[in-house]
């Protein structure tokens, strides 16, 4: 596992190995929460930085934890991350709370944290889980902004709806809103969650298809001025 | 013999983590406490200032509070009822009105209703409306909940109390009548609990220290 670079890493984290668009994990929280922008940032953010910080935590016991206690503790301590992270959100972001408020503790049941801390953390040193929970993270919660952002915008017309709850007061000004359009109500409704993941997933496998379909003519290419060569 | 050693180093592993994180949990919970309870309460001010103008009242409006219970009028069990006075006199008291058939679930009011039995506004704290329709109840996305600034027993008459719909006088939403016409019902219901109820309201007596509760 030593050749991963920490270049495929992120890359991995970002694109290849996306918790949300291509392992399908989280998405309870992510189905849940991305209604607007700021929403899915937040929520993103939070579950980032419990992915870091279980990560890390993880790498640094690998060693001596038992293979049978294993899961029990690493399900200790990712609650008692979450838990610290909620009371500190509750304190420091209190509006962005009372809004994210119930899925906070939901970052527990993420299956991507306990994930990560499984099949990565515990076999891998402190600066490759570092990246990875970073990586992991980031993906996760650009899925979440690009998600919220499509169903608030179909939805209700906006972009980044209350952003001052986030970046303080100065924000205000942030929000762009389509003037005369009352927006299409499914965006906001559940299944409006379930459609707009599945266009991002469509849209990242027609991505993936196209590269493909080009790596390929560079290989046939390379080969035919080969032959021609010889 | 070894089979239990490494059962006990299993268990003793197992319990130095749920100490390390109960630790870490209670350390944060300390670190914390103060700053929520004061951002809780700043919320609650926040909002009832709103209501009852700060200039109005010279009393901790969060200290004077007092439980009551009125199920039949004001939808909650238990009721908490902020009272605003000015050098002892009572200004207004505000009530946590439960709105108990939304279309979706209890919806949470605030009352402020003068002494003079006018209202000095009425704010939705939460709710589970469907979004687009049945939650432009809530400040931000309309100005609805502020038509019933000023209103009160005697404006409307009490029949033209209701929706448009109803024959009443507030607005209903296209697509969303049941929000309203229940929440008017509500904001109804506690003026005339307001009304009947008065003195014993306002009644330093049944001051109870609630603080512990607010907390």
């Amino acid at each position: 596992m030593s050749d991963i670079t920490y270049r495929n890493l992120i890359v991995d984290g970002l694109w290849h190995n996306n918790q949300a668009l291509v392992a399908l994990l989280g998405l309870c929280p992510l189905l849940a929460v991305s209604n607007t922008a700021i929403n899915g940032l937040g929520l993103g953010l939070a579950t980032t930085a419990v992915l870091v910080a279980s990560n890390t935590t993880v790498s640094l016991i690998r060693n001596f934890v038992r293979p049978e206690v294993r899961l029990p503790v690493f399900v200790l301590v990712i609650a008692s991350f979450v838990t610290a992270i909620e009371l500190g959100m509750n304190a420091y972001f209190h509006e962005l709370h009372k809004i994210l408020g119930i899925f906070i503790p939901l970052i527990v049941t993420n299956c991507t944290i306990i994930g990560r801390a499984e099949a990565f953390a515990s076999k891998n040193n402190l600066r490759r889980s570092l990246v990875d929970g970073i990586s992991i993270g980031i993906g996760f919660t650009l899925v979440l902004l690009i998600l919220g952002g499509m169903r608030e915008l179909v939805g209700q017309g906006t972009l980044f709806d209350q952003a001052h709850l986030m970046f303080g007061e100065a924000a205000r000004g942030f929000t762009l809103k389509i003037e005369n359009f009352r927006g299409m109500l499914v965006a906001i409704l559940p299944p409006g969650a379930f459609i707009g993941l599945g266009l991002l997933i469509m849209v990242k496998n027609l991505i993936d298809k196209r590269l493909a379909v080009r790596a390929m003519a560079k290989t046939d290419y390379a080969e035919e001025m080969r032959g021609l060569a010889s | 013999m070894n089979s239990r050693l490494s059962i006990l180093i299993a268990a003793g592993i197992l319990a130095s983590f749920a100490v390390l994180g109960t630790s870490l949990v209670a350390f944060t919970h300390l670190a914390t406490e103060e700053r929520i309870v004061a951002n809780e309460r700043e919320t609650l001010l926040r909002s009832l200032y709103a209501l009852v103008p700060r200039e109005n009242v010279d009393n901790d409006m969060i200290s004077d509070s007092i439980m009551i219970n009125a199920t039949e009028f004001l939808g909650g069990k238990e009721t908490t009822v902020y009272r605003g006075r000015k050098l002892q006199q009572p200004v207004a008291a505000v009530l946590t009105t439960i709105v108990p058939n939304g279309y979706s679930g209890p919806i949470k009011l605030l009352v402020a209703v003068r002494y003079d039995g006018s209202l000095g506004g009425v704010r939705v704290i939460s709710h589970k409306e469907t979004p687009g329709l049945g939650d432009k109840v809530e400040e931000s996305r309309s100005d609805w909940i502020y038509s019933f600034n000023n209103k009160s027993l005697g404006n409307p008459p009490l029949d033209k109390w209701g929706v448009k719909r109803d024959g009443g006088v507030f607005d209903q939403f296209t697509g969303a009548t049941v929000t309203p016409r229940s929440i008017v019902q509500a904001v109804k219901n506690t003026l005339l609990y307001v009304r009947d109820h008065k003195d014993a309201l306002y009644d330093k007596q049944t001051a109870s220290p609630t603080t512990d509760k607010q907390g």
